[in-house]
């Protein structure tokens, strides 16, 4: 009982808080809770679109060809899976980045010898490959929405597009914010340094990194893949 | 109340007062103060949706009277819906939650104190914004629930839907971030020993809550986004012509919609099961099996959404699962309403008015809860849905239910909140006029409403049965402004001069009566540690508390540490849990001592305008979009960017500056 009494001791690097009584962060705890909710957002969206699924009274479609009078010129199934299963690519490998980039905060006071431990141990080039291959996705995305706007489907044309452009929108807008987070990490990486005791914020930019790319596989799956 | 009478009185100057002046109150991140913030604002919005009220009635006093138009009614009865949803019941509730939580769990703030600042600030900015609506002639006239396709472009095509669409958007935002820093304080900041199952009732449904906010309000956000983009861009979500379903509108609404029924409850009932053990001297009975009625209600509630759509025809499979799930409530909810009541039985009662406030919430909600369980059932709703009967039935549940509690809740932490005691004498005359007052208005509606008078009219004609029926309603509406007259004069002028409350006047049990009232800016000079859960009878009343479990075994738990690196950090464990070794454990009593934090050694977080800035910002964004149906295109774009810009910079510069000085 020694430590009944709860006034703060010099060597607490809790700054003289109480510990938090899961000894996690409040801040992951935030983000969880977050991320629960983002999981709502994104279920009503994808629901939506599933229920739009196959009701809109003119074309283009996502996975039919599109005869007159549906459309005034014979089109083809709008949606482009090889390009984007090129886009689903990068994003997932963006997580891998990111995976390495937080590992390489963590491990920011390990002495690195050889290339590979240098290489690995640099949370600069990680966190920019994270971020490139991000705006790389939104590269993507942005093709694809110029194409479709030339080949006559705008957020206005019928129900499918916009419940597609809502919903891959509302993902891309995620994807930009994960961008915009990373680069802030990267600003403090050049102007201080992260280490270790940053791990905790690169973790949560992770979390939510990681969570948006969860969310792209289950729209690649229900509105690309499955026709 | 001998244990009112052993703690010491003192002038409640001798308190810690914090800085005073308009600039301390716009940079705060005092979760009390921001709590004082929210109540105050949200009293002023709860008389502004009772004005609207009162003028409903006085239209509908007798037949054929026109003090309002048709349109005019049409923007009260919305407006009157909107505002005491979301802008009187809401933040009334989020008020105890951020005044009580860090108190009862015994923290000395919430886990984001300037994302809660932020909170308030984005509410108090939607809800002017909704109101500024009023000055243009355009207030909102779509219903509370805004159902789409009506609300589209094509039927509502002036501004008044976009001031709904757009309020509603930035008072969701407020809600979610609440909702985030609740739960992150309730997981993490708990006292040492303040195990779940320890926590005060109150914390219980808050809790709950939360949860419920934060997978309720991204439906809703979606449902907007697309009304929004209906309405902005051009988006075919609701224009049947193009195929949409008519209905999704009202499947999204109500899957946030019957959730937020128990958001607005719940907090209400959380504040009656803490005054009833209080005044009843007794530990709440089936502490446990309250605890899990809250969650299975949170469950049960998201299952539950389309008995608000019997009549739109979705088929007898349909209809059936939703009537039974919706009767399944009554289950959790009958559970709790026998609690209250055994936790009274064979107690000493003390009828003060919070109890009558409290007991009243048991007695009216609960015809509330059977007037809903009769439209549970297909058939009955059929004949009941969208007349006066509902509006009978949502009354009792929300003023009956959500307002008395409410209230009760207003009587017995006032003294906490300011030291002060309120006038029991003007309480009661409040209480009965309410009770009477509450009655008179809402229970004849279930008479107009089974004679056939339709929701929503602006004026009926005479010779349908519905006159007498009317005219008390309104009586008893006028009974209901008189009592919040007294009220009002009770809360703000009397209870300035009330007698000294002193830290627990109602010889209560929990954490946030062992410290001064209004507690110091640091609520606990040593964090307490709870021994079972009623702390404050363990030091004080330990016979009251002798049936309830002091086991250790939720204290061992805290020891395991969940990530390596904190090891150590965690809590010691208070071994010796029973009444009798209380004080050794911790469990302590704080008196007045007028030391501010800095005398103490406590880290305080530093204030900041920033959140009131960023949350500014996003208001101005929002109101950019009211530009584009004015065909002032250019003028939204500048608006937008503006708005979008003081966000961000006020965002950067409040993430990129520590909570608080380092040292």
């Amino acid at each position: 009982m020694t430590h009944a009494a709860a006034a703060p001791s010099a060597h607490d690097d809790t700054h003289g808080h109480p510990p938090t009584s899961t000894g996690l962060d409040n801040k992951k705890i935030a983000i969880w809770a977050f991320i629960g909710s983002e999981c709502m957002l994104f279920a009503s969206l994808i629901s939506t679109y599933l229920i739009y699924k196959g009701r809109s009274v003119v074309g283009p479609y996502p996975h039919e060809a599109c005869l007159p009078p549906g459309c005034s010129t014979p089109l083809k199934a709008i949606l482009n899976i090889p390009v984007t299963s090129a886009s689903t690519f990068v994003l997932l490998m963006s997580s891998l980045a990111m995976v390495l980039a937080l590992a390489a905060v963590e491990n920011k006071d390990q002495p690195k010898t050889t290339t590979g431990e240098k290489i690995l141990g640099s949370s600069k080039l990680w966190l920019w490959m994270t971020a490139i291959l991000g705006a790389t996705f939104l590269g993507f995305q942005a093709f694809e929405f110029t194409s479709f706007v030339h080949e006559g489907l705008t957020i206005r044309t019928n129900l499918f597009g916009s419940s597609f452009f809502t919903l891959t929108g509302f993902h891309g807008a995620h994807v930009t914010a994960g961008v915009l987070w990373l680069l802030t990490l990267l600003a403090i990486d050049y102007r201080r340094g992260l280490g270790p005791k940053d791990a905790i914020n690169v973790d949560l930019a992770a979390l939510y990194w990681h969570f948006v790319d969860v969310v792209w596989i289950a729209i690649f799956t229900l509105v690309y893949l499955i026709k | 109340m001998a244990t009112t009478a052993a703690a010491p009185a003192y002038p409640a100057t001798d308190s810690y007062v914090g800085e005073s002046g308009v600039w301390s109150w716009l940079t705060t991140v005092d979760h009390k103060r921001i709590g004082t913030l929210y109540l105050f604002t949200s009293i002023f919005f709860f008389l502004v949706g009772g004005v609207e009220a009162l003028l409903i009635r006085i239209q509908l006093a007798g037949p054929n009277k026109h003090l309002l138009s048709a349109e005019a009614y049409n923007q009260m009865f919305t407006m009157h819906g909107t505002t005491m949803i979301f802008l009187g019941i809401m933040p009334l509730s989020a008020a105890f939650f951020n005044y009580l939580i860090p108190l009862q769990i015994g923290a000395r703030d919430v886990a984001f104190p300037r994302l809660n600042a932020f909170s308030y600030w984005v509410f108090l900015f939607g809800g002017l914004f909704i109101n500024a609506s009023w000055f243009f002639g355009a207030a909102p006239n779509g219903g509370w629930f805004g159902y789409a396709p009506l609300t589209t472009l094509q039927f509502s095509p002036g501004l008044n839907i976009d001031f709904w669409v757009l309020g509603l958007q930035i008072l969701g935002v407020s809600s979610l971030a609440a909702a985030f820093n609740f739960i992150t304080t309730i997981i993490n900041m708990r006292a040492p020993g303040m195990n779940l199952m320890r926590m005060p009732m109150f914390t219980w449904n808050a809790f709950v809550v939360q949860f419920l906010l934060i997978l309720a309000f991204p439906v809703i956000t979606i449902a907007l986004v697309f009304l929004q983009f209906d309405r902005f861009f051009g988006t075919n979500f609701y224009t049947i012509a193009a195929g949409a379903d008519p209905l999704l509108w009202q499947h999204l609404f109500w899957i946030f919609g019957h959730p937020e029924v128990y958001i607005l409850i719940l907090p209400a009932f959380g504040l009656t099961s803490e005054i009833i053990p209080t005044f009843s001297r007794k530990p709440i009975f089936g502490y446990p099996v309250m605890a899990y009625a809250t969650m299975l209600i949170a469950f049960l509630g998201f299952g539950v959404w389309a008995h608000h759509m019997f009549a739109v025809g979705m088929g007898p499979i349909a209809d059936t699962v939703f009537g039974v799930t919706t009767m399944l409530i009554a289950i959790p909810t009958g559970v709790k309403i026998f609690n209250w009541v055994f936790t009274m039985w064979g107690g000493s009662l003390k009828f003060t008015v919070a109890m009558k406030f409290a007991i009243a919430l048991v007695a009216l909600f609960t015809i509330g809860g059977i007037s809903g369980v009769m439209h549970a059932s297909p058939p009955a709703d059929l004949q009941q849905t969208d007349t006066y009967f509902i509006v009978a039935h949502f009354h009792y549940v929300l003023f009956g239910g959500s307002m008395m509690g409410i209230f009760g809740g207003i009587y017995y932490y006032y003294p906490k909140m300011t030291g002060r005691l309120l006038s029991e004498k003007l309480g009661n005359w409040h209480f009965w006029l309410m009770f009477i007052g509450m009655n008179l208005t809402f229970f004849p509606m279930h008479f107009s409403g089974l004679y056939g008078m339709p929701r929503r009219i602006y004026t009926y004609d005479a010779g349908q049965g519905w006159e007498l029926f009317n005219a008390m309603s309104t009586w008893g509406a006028y009974l209901l402004a008189a009592g919040m007259l007294i009220f009002i004069y009770n809360f703000f002028v009397v209870g300035r001069r009330g007698p000294i409350a002193g830290n627990d006047p109602w010889g209560a049990g929990t954490l946030e009566w062992s410290i001064p009232s209004p507690p110091p800016e640091y609520n606990f000079a040593r964090i307490p540690r709870v021994t079972s859960r009623l702390p404050l009878w363990d030091v004080k009343a330990p016979a009251l508390n002798a049936e309830v479990p002091h086991t250790d075994r939720g204290d061992r738990r805290l020891d395991v540490d969940v990530g390596s690196k904190h090891a150590g950090h965690s809590h010691p464990n208070p071994a010796n849990s029973y009444p009798q070794q209380a004080t050794e454990a911790g469990m302590h009593i704080e008196e007045a001592t007028g030391k501010s934090a800095k005398d103490l050694g406590i880290p305080m977080p530093n204030q900041t305008i920033k959140p009131m800035i960023c949350a500014f910002g996003m208001t101005v964004m929002f109101t950019g979009l009211l530009f584009i149906h004015k065909d002032k295109m250019s003028l939204a774009i500048a608006t937008i960017l503006t708005g979008a810009l003081i966000m961000t910079l006020s965002l950067y510069a409040w993430v990129l500056t520590p909570l608080e000085d380092h040292h």
